[in-house]
């Protein structure tokens, strides 16, 4: 492992928000597509709800970014290189691709959100009709798609961004971009369940969420397996007692759900609002310890 | 006009003054931070957005049983193959016509990404201005043909300022002569990490001693690219295939 003498660079609460929301985003709308193209009808709620999650918590994400900058003023400059006028993409920089990442991302969420709307019968502008129409096409499911994919590479980057960098802990990992995601996924498995939680028309898909929830859970504690056997004893700092809290909301927020999902044996879980809770304080844990103990 | 320039600071001739500090401080207009009390007469702790210049003290116990100090002026390296370059976003991190890195700060948006990817803990963020700073090479001085304050101010010639080619060939002939005089310990630092850095360090110590990376720990934020790419792309797919195969199943009553 590199040993290296870098300084923090005061990532704080807006990054951990991010992250969280990034991932959250981009794994609701992945569900919500897969629900519209794999799922029968009785699905077609959830995948709405997914579709209105995720536009939402993805319009966040560049807002918070530019909070966090020195000088919010020229996030632009993410975009466009100020000298030259000349577009910057530098494919080397996560930072870089990631917010062009965010930015047609949100296009494709804008698009299904709008279409969400309209068929919930929330809005009945013209434009939203046409966009509602595109979107129910065949061009319209191929458009959900390349959106899905967008979606799980702005909720597996955050990850690769913390690795390309001289940081100890973060650039001693390959597993900080895949332990995201599936902690993403699983934010974005339970808020859903969450919310259609009390929906007569959701039952069907609660099970679907549930068990594809064990799967993420799962995924993610080998991962997390993966992140301490990789770091070995570099990870110490992140094993100081003042981060025990936290830890034991990661597993809380992990082992306890699956445990709920594995109980209910493929039925939904008896009380899904506590093991989705549980899921996104773990996931907020999860940030907080891997952003902030790598800088103290 | 442009020429490749470099720093040579030789830690053997440096008597900690600090003389470099204050010029920088004064030329750049830097007003720094208040004074901490650290090891040795370091009241300034690290290089960051106030402190371009940072003479660091190093307590060494030596053959006769005493305790000797081994100082050194730290600066920004100025590397070749840059990682706070590499990374930045906004392309505010620039090469200029000196062959020095350069922050332009009209373009820098404050990001941070830089202060996680120098690995020698050189940039800081400034609160008042947002942006981050680090030493400029007196890149103003340079376009006026003169030599940067720190190096103009150093009363020993710790600090040593001139093209690269010809600082490589005093620090190669100065190696010699320590060398030749009995002190085996001696050590050039800056040849070969990050493709060559814009300044380079007589040492009499490991790197490491220093807060330098060795040379095999000199590596760059990029290496990471792939693996961490792949690490993803591999979660991506076993998910994928997970939520296809739970939203197949007709398990339970579904």
């Amino acid at each position: 492992m590199p040993q290296h003498f870098v300084a923090p660079p005061q990532w704080e609460w807006y990054i951990v928000w991010y992250f969280f929301l990034g991932g959250l985003a981009g794994g609701a709308y992945l569900i919500g597509t897969l629900l519209r193209l794999m799922g029968d009808p009785r699905d077609q709620a959830v995948a709405r709800l997914a579709f209105l999650v995720a536009f939402p918590a993805m319009v966040i994400c560049p807002l918070l970014l530019t909070l966090d900058l020195g000088r919010p003023f020229r996030f632009w400059h993410m975009l466009v290189d100020s000298r030259s006028w000349e577009l910057n993409f530098k494919y080397w920089s996560p930072m870089s691709v990631g917010a062009w990442a965010l930015l047609i991302f949100g296009l494709f969420a804008l698009l299904s959100f709008v279409e969400a709307l309209v068929r919930g019968g929330g809005l009945h502008h013209p434009l939203a009709g046409r966009i509602a129409g595109l979107m129910g096409s065949g061009f319209g499911r191929v458009l959900m798609v390349i959106g899905a994919l967008l979606g799980l590479f702005v909720a597996g980057y955050t990850g690769v961004l913390l690795s390309v960098s001289n940081q100890p802990i973060w650039s001693d990992t390959w597993t900080v971009g895949g332990l995201f995601l599936a902690s993403g996924l699983s934010v974005a498995a339970a808020t859903l369940a969450i919310l259609a939680r009390g929906r007569d028309d959701a039952a069907s898909t609660e099970r679907k969420l549930s068990r594809a929830d064990r799967y993420f859970i799962v995924l993610e504690l080998l991962l997390l397996v993966a992140f301490f056997v990789t770091l070995g004893a570099l990870s110490t700092p992140l094993l100081a007692p003042r981060w025990l809290v936290l830890w034991v909301l990661v597993a809380a927020g992990t082992l306890l759900p699956l445990f709920m999902h594995r109980a209910s044996a493929g039925s939904a879980p008896r009380s899904p609002v506590l093991a989705g809770f549980l899921v996104l304080l773990g996931g907020l844990a999860l940030r907080i310890v891997v952003v902030f103990g790598a800088q103290m | 006009m442009a020429r490749t320039v470099g720093f040579f600071t030789d830690t053997t001739l440096c008597i900690g003054c600090k003389a470099c500090e204050v010029a920088c401080k004064e030329w750049n207009q830097l007003p720094g931070h208040a004074a901490k009390f650290l090891d040795g007469f370091d009241n300034t702790g690290q290089l960051d957005d106030q402190n371009w210049r940072h003479v660091q003290f190093h307590e060494r116990g030596t053959s006769s049983g005493g305790v000797a100090w081994s100082m050194m002026s730290d600066v920004c390296k100025h590397c070749s193959l840059a990682s706070c370059m590499e990374v930045c976003p906004t392309n505010a991190i620039i090469r200029t016509e000196f062959d020095t890195v350069y922050i332009q700060p009209d373009v820098c948006n404050g990001c941070r990404d830089c202060i996680a990817a120098c690995p020698y803990h050189v940039i800081g963020f400034n609160e008042q201005t947002g942006l981050a700073q680090k030493c400029t090479f007196c890149y103003g001085r340079l376009q006026n043909n003169l030599i940067p304050a720190c190096a103009k101010a150093c009363p020993t010639e710790s600090i040593k300022f001139g093209d690269l080619t010809d600082m490589r060939r005093v620090a190669a002939a100065r190696l010699e002569h320590l060398h030749a005089q009995g002190v085996t310990q001696a050590q050039l630092y800056g040849e070969k990490e990050y493709g060559g850095l814009h300044a380079l360090f007589l040492l009499t110590d490991k790197p490491e001693a220093y807060d330098l990376p060795s040379t095999e720990n000199a590596v760059l934020p990029r290496r990471n690219n792939v693996r961490s790419y792949l690490g993803s792309l591999a979660t991506a797919v076993v998910a994928l295939v997970g939520t296809v195969i739970a939203f197949r199943e007709r398990g339970g009553e579904g």
